[in-house]
């Protein structure tokens, strides 16, 4: 048998192998650094984050993991307004990441979390329908249908306003009234943008307005996507900020930055969120 | 001896209670958080459901606990078993095995999905999840009714030329009626304080299925004050009722067969 690897070094310059190895050799050290000042990170980290950061950052914390051995990080995923109100209720937690600026701005007026936050992603609406289209969607404007059974997140949670001022805006051009007809159309306010996502994969509803990063390839062969013209789709903004009276702020902080850091950002985008540049 | 864990139990029971009433009372504007449509349309809708589960928990419950009460067959046991099963159900479960069933694509809702009945977001579904979650109650007091009916009753207006119905309706539920009293009004309480079930098999819009326990998760996180006028509301109807049945009970000194 003929040895693979002997035929590699065979056809690759010895001068690449070299500094192949080189490249390994510093990457190590970097990782051994990073494992290094990492040491002092343990424990356990409690993230309260919107819930269509679910997905992203679970993948997240997996990320971190790998460089922090000895922290376990541990999440509470609900709409941002339950979370505000839960961390109001004086719920013990680390970090606070909310699907708009309004809800981390309640929590900064009742002082649970510091006042300075970042924004560190940014998202889009879409509308989705179950996979037969039983409400016969061609585009959003057909959100008006009469009879269509429509799904949307209650006004205080950030999706349903966003999903709000989509609408209102769109009225310059589908006319004054598209907001009351689509409205007209609700059959249920949702409590956060999951249970949105999941009347209409289940084809209880016939249409429901999600964010883009809601489509994960779990739920995708259930729906249909139609996007929400450039002009009236929102962006939603996502601020992060250290809860106040935090135990664990060295490890909050490291959780922030590696989610503003490049490859944090990148991984924010593979799951379909928007990077935030500096 | 025993007067320090009464003492704790009874504090424990009362106290959230009564902190719910130590929060409002000092509140203003009792009165416009009790008249906000997010309040009036629950308690109305509230009202509406919960009586009508009963209605539909009475009118199908009482051949169940007459039949667990009288009859003995194969399979009883089976019966008696699935009339405890909501109980035990963790009421997201009950949501669940709803939606599955009545929902677009469920069990009997597809079917009716296509002679264009839909379930799931309507009222109708806020009064099944309610019946489904307290019919046990009915039909647990109603069977221990039934038992504690004589028998030999029954068989004496049978040989006086009645019919079985109307021996029922003339003798066994006047004389069972105590007990079939206060498990409705026990099935009526647990109906109108559903919520699990019914905020994923109905969903949550005002006024249609937006009942008064779900306008309180809805309202602590937006409105505090409706949050706790609806929970002051959601213990003082149920005791209402319940207080009331009692003493109409006692009054007509039945109250040992209920």
């Amino acid at each position: 048998m003929r040895n693979p690897l002997r035929n590699m070094t065979k056809t690759i310059p010895r001068g690449m192998l070299i500094a192949g190895l080189l490249c390994m050799l510093a990457t190590s050290s970097v990782q051994y650094n990073i494992a290094q000042s990492a040491s002092p990170l343990n424990g356990t980290l409690t993230v309260f984050a919107a819930v269509s950061l679910t997905e992203a950052f679970t993948a997240l914390a997996q990320r971190l993991k790998t460089l922090y051995p000895g922290l376990r990080i541990q999440f509470n995923f609900a709409g941002s307004q339950s979370l505000r109100t839960q961390l109001e209720q004086g719920a013990p937690a680390d970090v606070f990441a909310s699907a708009n600026v309004d809800q981390m701005e309640l929590a900064q007026q009742s002082g649970v979390v510091l006042v300075e936050s970042h924004l560190f992603v940014k998202n889009r609406l879409v509308v989705i329908a179950p996979r037969d289209n039983p409400g016969k969607l061609a585009a959003f404007r057909d959100l008006a249908t009469p009879g269509l059974k429509l799904v949307l997140a209650g006004p205080h949670v950030p999706v349903g306003q966003y999903s709000r001022q989509a609408l209102r805006q769109a009225a310059a051009d589908y006319g004054a009234d598209f907001e009351a007809q689509v409205l007209q159309n609700l059959v249920s306010e949702e409590h956060n943008v999951k249970q949105v996502v999941t009347k209409v994969q289940l084809a209880e509803a016939d249409a429901g307005i999600t964010y883009v990063s809601d489509i994960t390839p779990r739920i995708k062969p259930d729906i249909l996507t139609l996007p929400i013209p450039e002009a009236y789709n929102q962006i939603a903004t996502y601020p992060i900020a250290l809860v106040n009276g935090t135990r664990q702020r060295t490890a909050a902080q490291a959780f922030i930055d590696f989610v503003r850091s490049d490859p944090g950002q990148a991984l924010m985008a593979s799951y379909n969120f928007i990077p935030v540049k500096e | 001896m025993l007067l320090i864990p009464v003492l704790l139990m009874a504090g424990f029971l009362v106290l959230p209670l009564l902190a719910i009433f130590l929060r409002i009372l000092p509140q203003e504007g009792i009165w416009t958080t009790l008249q906000q449509p997010l309040v009036t349309e629950a308690l109305q809708l509230s009202l509406v459901t919960s009586l009508s589960s009963l209605g539909l928990t009475a009118l199908l419950g009482t051949p169940v606990a007459y039949v667990l009460a009288r009859y003995r067959f194969r399979g009883i046991g089976v019966l008696d078993t699935l009339v405890d099963m909501p109980t035990v159900l963790p009421p997201t479960v009950a949501g669940v095995a709803l939606l599955m069933t009545f929902g677009r694509q469920g069990l009997l809702g597809q079917w009716l999905d296509t002679i264009g009945l839909q379930i799931s977001f309507t009222t109708v579904a806020v009064v099944l999840a309610q019946s489904f979650v307290s019919a046990p109650f009915y039909i647990r007091a109603a069977q221990a009714g039934f038992q504690s009916v004589d028998g030999e009753l029954e068989r004496v207006a049978y040989t006086l030329g009645y019919s079985p119905l109307r021996t029922f309706l003339r003798v066994t539920v006047p004389l069972a009626f105590p007990a079939l009293l206060s498990g409705g009004v026990m099935a009526w309480a647990r109906a109108l304080g559903e919520f699990g079930a019914t905020i994923m098999f109905a969903g949550n819009l005002m006024g249609r299925t937006q009942t008064m326990p779900l306008a309180i998760y809805i309202a602590m996180e937006s409105d505090l004050a409706a949050a706790l006028v609806l929970s002051a509301l959601l213990i003082i109807v149920p005791f209402g009722g319940l207080f009331l049945v009692r003493a109409l009970l006692r009054r007509r000194n039945v109250v040992a067969y209920a």
